[in-house]
């Protein structure tokens, strides 16, 4: 057996073992993020003085910019989960239920490609296929849809459209693979006790999948919320994410208490949609997370 | 299939248009980048103007700058490349020590221990960021005054993009790799040092060999994801950009259809990364 050869070089190899996880863990996530917490409680008095305050915080609330990106960026990042999960979830159930063998294999790798390019070039294709000179309004006038071309670059429309196409692969999978669980029999047997397509669906198929709808509503809300390459490059200079605030007091103004406050609000609302949706699905973190 | 589930007409018509639409939809941006590299015109937008190599070749004499002679974009896909390097290398490393840990060790805290290594996973990248950043400056300016030492590297820079970006892709190849490491027959490393192996001998000719498919396969994502990152890199960044802040930059100001270019060639390398995880895929199965 292994133990032979004693406890001490079982306890040296121990802490050779949890010597990089704990580098990794203190210092890249735990250390920095307390880190950014004490930054957001502090306020610069004078050259090089700081106290601690809660004027950074004050000024979030206080400043209607600041609370409305915020509360736009929250909305829409819901949207944009809520609809990606309407889009994903019938894909879902014909790769996992209504085709089988190699049709459903290719159907699911097809699904995929798109996202093994990266969202940068996605958006590009985006933004040659909706600005005003692009593809999608020229085609609309020779349709004789509309007159002139239109500018669809810059709307909050746009930006849905950007965060669900960049948000699907996230959904597409856990739903497939809590789906593809489901005993069909279990399906059978409720269409013939006499329930009819939609009880089917409320009743037997959407309490299975409640873990991969989890694990993909969680996912996604997280990467929308936190999505700045697609939000600012569709949403123009008029339709502002919070992301780029932050950024704009971290990198453009240099003041990183306000960013660091702004940072640690995004953090508390996301997790707190994580936190909520487990509650609502009585779902437990770990399990969730292996999923996706 | 549910051959017995009552699927009436309309309902097989709407699936099918239904999937159709979903397809278009995900591969109409691909496909009008892709496009639009070979248009001759000096914006990616339409009419079509005729085919062209210029964005992939074009030099000075021809008025067009082609990817190739684009010694900005070419320097990013190398900085790009050295910091996906880099960062595969690290989470790989870290990610097997990880799966040995949590899957080989019996420690107390090891609950608390492992749920603390999936929290990366849901810190939005922007976020992971700016605290790296702030921390990094925080620890920089400690060593100066106490030590006297110029952390250089602890400044907005390549090394703090790849401490970016190695916080959280440690954790997809953690995952990954104890997946693999959890389904591994410990009966087999027992034969062998029934049959006289050291312990060394044992891990290099049994269970890291077991291992390899689950290391390359995490290897290759962390690589793509990596090479991809967006968020955490514009928070870290110094003089160098890696290629997606650099195509950022660009697109903001109206580029030419070089990018269109660059982003050919890297539908051309992720597909061949896909294919080439595909096969090790299949093999790792048996």
């Amino acid at each position: 057996m292994v133990e032979a050869s004693g406890t001490l070089t079982r306890r040296l190899l121990l802490w050779l073992l949890l010597a990089p996880a704990l580098v990794w863990l203190l210092g890249l996530i735990l250390l920095p993020h307390l880190d950014l917490a004490l930054l957001s409680f502090r306020e610069r008095t004078g050259p090089g003085e700081y106290a601690y305050s809660l004027a950074q915080y004050r000024t979030f609330f206080a400043e209607p910019l600041y609370w409305d990106v915020f509360v736009r960026t929250a909305v829409i990042s819901l949207i944009a989960t809520a609809i990606t999960l309407l889009i994903a979830f019938p894909i879902a159930w014909t790769i996992a239920k209504l085709t089988q063998g190699r049709v459903s294999a290719l159907l699911f790798a097809v699904c995929l490609i798109p996202f093994w390019v990266s969202e940068t070039v996605r958006t590009l294709g985006w933004m040659i296929l909706l600005r005003e000179t692009g593809v999608l309004p020229g085609v609309l006038v020779s349709l004789g849809v509309t007159d002139a071309p239109v500018e669809m670059l810059y709307r909050d429309a746009t930006i849905l459209v950007g965060l669900v196409y960049t948000s699907l692969l996230f959904m597409v999978v856990p739903l497939y693979s809590s789906l593809e669980s489901l005993d069909d029999s279990l399906i059978e047997a409720a269409y013939d006790l006499g329930g009819n397509g939609w009880t089917v669906l409320r009743t037997i198929v959407i309490p299975h999948a409640a873990p991969g709808i989890t694990a993909g509503c969680i996912v996604v809300f997280m990467l929308t919320l936190g999505n700045y390459l697609t939000a600012s490059l569709l949403g123009g200079k008029n339709s502002l994410w919070f992301t780029e605030q932050i950024y704009t007091q971290f990198i453009t103004r240099f003041n990183w208490e306000q960013g660091a406050a702004f940072g640690f609000l995004l953090l508390l609302l996301s997790s707190l949609m994580v936190w909520i949706g487990l509650r609502l699905s009585g779902q437990k973190f770990a399990d969730v997370m292996s999923r996706s | 299939m549910i051959p017995s589930l009552p699927r009436p007409l309309w309902l097989r018509v709407a699936t099918v248009v239904f999937v159709a639409a979903f397809l278009v939809f995900l591969f109409l941006p691909l496909v009008t980048v892709a496009a639009f590299a070979f248009n001759d015109a000096a914006y990616p937008a339409p009419p079509w103007q005729g085919f062209t190599l210029d964005w992939f070749t074009g030099d000075e004499s021809k008025g067009r700058t082609g990817l190739f002679k684009d010694q900005e974009l070419m320097g990013s896909i190398l900085t790009s490349l050295l910091v996906a390097a880099w960062v595969t290398l690290l989470s790989v490393v870290v990610g097997t020590t990880n799966a040995f840990l949590m899957e080989r060790m019996r420690f107390r805290g090891q609950g608390l221990l492992s749920l603390m290594m999936l929290i990366p996973l849901v810190i939005p990248g922007v976020i992971l960021g700016i605290s790296i950043l702030a921390f990094a400056s925080r620890v920089a300016d400690l060593l100066g005054d106490v030590f006297g030492w110029e952390a250089e590297f602890l400044r907005p820079g390549l090394p703090l993009v790849v401490l970016g970006q190695v916080s959280y892709l440690i954790a997809i190849s953690t995952l990954t790799i104890s997946a693999r490491l959890k389904r591994f027959d410990r009966t087999l490393e027992e034969a062998a040092y029934n049959l006289g192996a050291s312990r060394p001998a044992v891990l290099a000719t049994i269970t890291l060999p077991y291992l390899r498919p689950a290391m390359i396969g995490s290897a290759a994502i962390v690589f793509l994801m990596s090479f991809e990152n967006f968020n955490t890199t514009l928070m870290l960044v110094g003089a160098d950009s890696p290629l997606t802040v650099m195509m950022y930059g660009r697109m903001r100001d109206g580029a030419t259809p070089v990018l269109n270019a660059v982003s050919v060639f890297l539908m051309v390398a992720s597909a061949a990364i896909a294919l080439l995880l595909m096969r090790g895929g299949a093999q790792g199965r048996r």
